[in-house]
């Protein structure tokens, strides 16, 4: 059990700043994060691509903006909980009680959720049976590649994820690499190297195709895939793997008692909190009127949030708003010497 | 102003005005229209405004970029007539647009 003054359910940069805010008056913050890995949309969705409207920083990247938040909370030394989704959220007295789905229990007065859309989960084959075989033969990610040695295996997607697997189980397995197009995404010298296997009789690529059926009862015996203009084809196989990026669903945030329209949380804009004392929402996920989905004002709305959770974290403290500029308390927390 | 026509997977229709300047995807969103997500705002990055472009309006179309091939790889079922609504601006040329939403967006 973890006892904090704030839990921060979601690792993106509002997230992340509001560790910054709360540290800065004092308070200390524990991060839950469904992905295995800090900065949210701006890591999983675009590492790579340019943002240019975060104030005093012309350009950025996803990853950079991530990487220099991190740096401006290094001082508070936070815990970060990743790959651990928050499922349940009940009131334990003046407290949340939170538990994760790997049962890890957090026990806090507030609770700010910087869920963006909701947490990151795989993107599944969309033809039924699908599930009836998920972990069971089906599968969209690799815990354990001996798993799948000596196996007749599938693999679907067009990017890394899809080519580097298919590269790597094909000197274990006997591996298809089935594709919707006859052009894939990923690293062109990966995809160089999976041509070469194909054409050394090490790997088999089907494009262009998509899954039509799953045939077995307790496991899978065979697929068939189709194309288009209508080819269709069948192939016998132990088990199925599924490369087609990550979707974000709003998931267990639904079932904690919020107000919700659509899949946002409406706010109260003097504090940013939700209809429950004590829980929060700020960034994508919250809605209010005049709502602007940038990471600014996911800023602005975590700075208000903080200030709110103090009063709950500290009842018996007057909160004194105080400026890092000239504020001792606020260098001390920060670590960073004196102005005098 | 332009009109687009939103088809739900289930055959409800709705034809709306939709500005010039704005995404197909906008129009729909700021309009309250079911069955396009849009998950990331429109930046090109999730496939959850992916639609079927009715095949007479299909050629019609400023072709797609690459990224956006690219994220299709990602959508619910994508076909020959996929696209993603944010990637599409309305004008003039494409009043009358029609557009049909899948199933789900993931």
């Amino acid at each position: 059990m973890i006892k904090t003054d704030v839990l921060i359910i979601g690792a993106g940069p509002v997230g992340i700043f509001a560790v910054h805010q709360l540290g800065i008056i004092g308070l200390k913050a524990e991060v839950v994060d469904n992905l295995d890995k800090i900065g949210g949309q701006c890591i999983e969705l675009y590492p790579d691509k340019p943002i240019y409207d975060i104030p005093a920083v012309p350009e950025c990247t996803g990853e950079s903006l991530t990487q220099n938040l991190l740096d401006q909370i290094k001082p508070f030394k936070t815990n970060f909980h990743l790959g651990e989704r928050v499922e349940e959220v009940i009131k334990d007295k003046n407290n949340w009680k939170v538990t994760t789905n790997k049962k890890k229990i957090f026990i806090a007065p507030n609770i700010i959720i910087a869920g963006g859309v909701g947490s990151f989960e795989p993107r599944k084959f969309s033809i039924k049976d699908a599930e009836k075989f998920d972990n069971r033969g089906i599968f969209y990610s690799i815990k354990d590649k001996n798993y799948f040695k000596d196996k007749k295996i599938c693999i679907f997607g067009g990017g890394d994820s899809a080519l580097d697997w298919a590269i790597d189980l094909s000197k274990l397995s006997t591996v298809t690499l089935i594709h919707r197009r006859n052009e894939f995404r990923g690293a062109k010298h990966t995809e160089e190297i999976a041509r070469k296997l194909e054409k050394e009789g090490k790997l088999k690529i089907k494009t262009p195709y998509q899954i039509n059926s799953i045939e077995g009862d307790d496991k899978i015996k065979s697929i068939s895939i189709k194309s288009e203009d209508g080819k269709n084809e069948k192939i016998e196989t132990d088990c199925i793997l599924g490369f087609f990026g990550l979707i974000m669903k709003l998931g267990p945030i639904a079932e904690w008692g919020l107000n919700l329209d659509k899949k946002t949380i409406p706010v109260n804009t003097e504090n940013f909190q939700t209809n429950k004392e004590g829980i929060f929402a700020i960034g994508d996920i919250c809605s209010y009127p005049g709502k602007l989905k940038l990471i600014l004002s996911g800023f602005h709305e975590g700075a208000l949030a903080a200030r709110a959770c103090f009063k709950l974290a500290r009842p018996n403290e007057k909160y004194r708003f105080e400026f890092t500029t000239t504020s001792k308390n606020v260098q001390d927390r920060l670590g960073v010497k004196k102005s005098d | 102003m332009p009109k687009i026509t939103y088809i739900e997977h289930n055959g409800k229709s709705h034809t709306q005005e939709v500005a010039n300047g704005l995404t197909v995807m906008e129009g729909a969103v700021q309009n309250n229209i079911p069955g396009i997500d849009a998950d990331c705002g429109g930046s090109c990055a999730c496939a959850t405004c992916h639609v079927y472009v009715d095949e007479k309006w299909f050629d019609k179309l400023p072709k797609k970029e690459s990224a956006e091939e690219d994220m299709l790889d990602m959508a619910y079922q994508p076909n020959k007539y996929s696209r993603l609504t944010c990637q599409i601006t309305v004008s003039d040329e494409l009043d009358g647009l029609v557009v049909k939403m899948p199933s789900k967006q993931g």
